[in-house]
């Protein structure tokens, strides 16, 4: 009874709404573009969001990355073209941080060495990391065939080598690839296994995968290709000495990440008075980037809460005209019998379907709307279930807090005035 | 006849039946309304006394100014009196709330108006069928009582038309079927005619008689002295008070019923 009786309010509202086709559309107008400005772009934030976080994420929340880096000074030296660098990370260092803290799990060397990958007339720059096998436990990648490196291959020195897909795909096109030979800087490794290639779209941190990544065993790396690296460019020769260029640990939890990454920054300070390292704490970034990510949601959900209610506003503009062009149908409703509330009722169905209709519009737009930038622009966006629920919530809301006030006035008209007027 | 005013004529009220508790729908007494322009007092009912009897016509008329407007606007309980107190089918009107006093318009009386008055979004039956919507009544019931009204009132094929449709002497049709749909005890009409041609004019007047001959009250204001002819009794105010009360002769249109006067 009572929900047949508003369902007719209902159709009362549209009806009236649909005499006036134009005007109704214009007042929806803003609700449609505000409640498709707030989905559009928490969806687009949302989606550069879980990009960011995703890169992040695979860092590992547990790790701490220590990486080698060229002090300032040393920097300047490399102009003299005879000088050696010597700088970075040391054997020891691993060690130490292997063996001075409780909360460490696992240690993971890496070196980084430049190489160029041969096979027959094929070459590639290759980045060869010479690392455990635990590096594929805490740099999780899909293993796409054949298998990890093994603590056999490094307590054998077997030169093997584990490739990404893309360096598989530029090599061994066309061949059988597991088994086969590999020349990587003069050295022949057997390959035995393939991992999906990472696209990571540059940072400021040295991501520890990268699709031209050839992973041989540490050891295999020191001994063929020691601690010296040289590099050519225009005509001068530099000369640099690392034992280890990344370093990264795993922490047993992630409530101890901060307190070790502290504890190993003291220790590793003393020990590198000239600073020629980095750490940076996937965790924290984690952090900064939601942080971050926050407030610029609370931006762009502002600058969309705005346009709502300018369009909450237009409907209350032209709900208030409406009453006054509509005082006599108020007149003749209220001499009939109307009661005050029923005619408030009627006024508000009418802002709320008018609200909620502008509403239904501008999720069909703000869902519309990433899936073309995710097109055109290449853009990731991710349009969240809570943002719709929040839109349609706020649209109704903006119905009845705008439309209350003519609906009022409405009421409150004196009904022989009402009945008067022309 | 303690409520009488010295104007009116005891002989020509309608209330003398032998229990004549029971037949009065209207009952006014010592009734004032009082309105404050600018800086004085005006009153535009001036102590009026009357009784309406059950089933009896009237029309109201008088020059304007003359409280006639403001005698409407009371009856048809859109206003309350200031002092005195006024009693339909015995309830005092005086000191009900504004949801009180819409639950009565809506029970108890019907109103015609001059312009007609139709909400134009709503067809012919929505628009008859509204004082239904309101009391609760709605789906067939409401349209089949709506479709039986516009029948009655000669619009039986109109039902689904819109009132910018229909002749100003239908849209007056469709208000009197509106008035009646919830089957009120007074009939309230201001210048049903007013907007009309007198062709048209004299049918919605017979339409009018021929409800009063079923035995509704009906209560009109009235300025054309041809169309105050067709009610049984003729009241003429004067500076907010009743100037006078005469009883017409049976009109054509008004097959008389006996009983309301002595």
């Amino acid at each position: 009874m009572m929900a047949t009786r508003f369902l007719r309010n209902v159709r009362l509202g549209i009806k009236t709404l649909m005499l006036h086709k134009m005007r109704s559309m214009l007042t929806m107008l803003g609700m449609v573009f505000g409640v498709g400005a707030v989905i559009a772009m928490l969806a687009v934030g949302e989606g550069a969001s879980r990009e960011a976080l995703d890169q992040i994420r695979r860092l590992g929340s547990q790790n701490i990355i220590i990486n080698s880096q060229k002090p300032v000074e040393q920097a300047a030296a490399n102009s003299m073209n005879v000088r050696m660098n010597i700088y970075g990370l040391l054997y020891d260092d691993l060690e130490r941080i292997e063996q001075s803290y409780e909360t460490v799990e696992r240690v993971v060397p890496a070196k980084l060495i430049r190489g160029q990958g041969r096979v027959d007339g094929r070459t590639l720059e290759l980045r060869i990391v010479g690392t455990t096998p635990d590096w594929s436990e805490l740099v999780q990648r899909n293993l796409l065939a054949g298998r990890n490196m093994t603590q056999r291959d490094l307590d054998e020195n077997s030169n093997v080598v584990v490739l990404t897909e893309h360096g598989v795909r530029k090599l061994l096109a066309g061949r059988q690839t597991l088994g086969s030979q590999v020349l990587i800087n003069s050295g022949y490794y057997t390959v035995i296994g393939v991992v999906q290639s990472e696209e990571t779209q540059s940072s400021a941190m040295q991501t520890p995968d990268q699709n031209i990544d050839a992973y041989i065993p540490i050891n295999v790396a020191i001994e063929r290709y020691g601690d010296m690296s040289v590099t050519r460019s225009s005509g001068s020769r530099s000369r640099e000495l690392v034992e280890l260029h990344q370093i990264i640990v795993q922490v047993d939890s992630i409530d101890h990440v901060e307190s070790t990454a502290a504890a190993i920054d003291r220790m590793l300070t003393l020990n590198h008075p000239k600073g020629d390292y980095s750490l940076s704490v996937p965790l924290a970034l984690l952090r900064q980037a939601e942080s971050t990510q926050r407030t610029f949601n609370i931006v762009l959900g502002s600058i969309a809460g705005i346009s709502l209610l300018i369009g909450g506003i237009g409907i209350m503009n032209i709900m208030l005209a409406s009453v006054t062009e509509r005082t006599k149908e108020i007149g003749i409703r209220r001499a009939i019998g109307a009661k005050r509330k029923q005619i408030i009722g009627q006024f508000l169905i009418e802002t709320v379907v008018l609200s909620v209709t502008g509403g239904m519009i501008g999720i069909g737009i703000g869902v519309l709307i990433p899936w073309i930038i995710t097109i055109a622009a290449q853009m990731p966006t991710a349009v969240t279930a809570w943002s719709v629920g929040l839109s349609v919530v706020i649209s109704v809301g903006i119905g009845i807090v705008f439309g209350m006030y003519p609906a009022m006035r409405a009421a409150n008209l004196d009904p022989i005035v009402a009945l008067r007027h022309e | 006849m303690t409520t009488m005013t010295l104007t009116s004529n005891a002989k020509a009220s309608p209330t003398h039946r032998d229990d004549p508790a029971t037949d009065v729908v209207i009952r006014l007494t010592q009734v004032w309304k009082t309105y404050r322009m600018g800086d004085q007092d005006v009153n535009a009912l001036a102590g009026v006394d009357l009784q309406i009897g059950r089933g009896s016509f009237w029309a109201i008329s008088g020059s304007s100014g003359s409280g006639k407007s403001t005698m409407l606007n009371l009856l048809g309980c859109l206003d309350r009196p200031t002092k005195g107190t006024y009693l339909l089918e015995g309830r005092n009107i005086a000191d009900t709330s504004d949801d009180e006093l819409s639950d009565i318009r809506l029970k108890h009386l019907g109103f015609v108006f001059q312009n007609f008055h139709l909400i134009p979004q709503l067809t012919v039956q929505e628009n008859i069928a509204l004082p239904l919507f309101y009391q609760g009544i709605i789906g067939s019931e409401a349209s089949d009582r709506a479709e039986m009204l516009a029948t009655r009132v000669g619009l039986g094929e109109r039902l689904g038309h819109r009132p910018t449709e229909l002749s100003g002497g239908q849209q007056q049709r469709v208000a009197i079927a509106r008035a009646l749909s919830n089957d009120p005890s007074v009939l309230l009409a201001d210048e049903p005619t007013g907007n009309l041609d007198t062709a048209t004019g004299n049918s919605i007047m017979a339409l009018l008689g021929e409800l009063h001959a079923q035995g509704k009250t009906i209560i009109m204001v009235t300025h054309e002295p041809d169309i105050a002819a067709h009610a049984q009794f003729e009241l003429v105010m004067r500076d907010g008070n009743i100037e006078s009360i005469t009883q017409n002769p049976p009109h054509p249109s008004r097959p008389d019923l006996g009983g309301h006067g002595s």
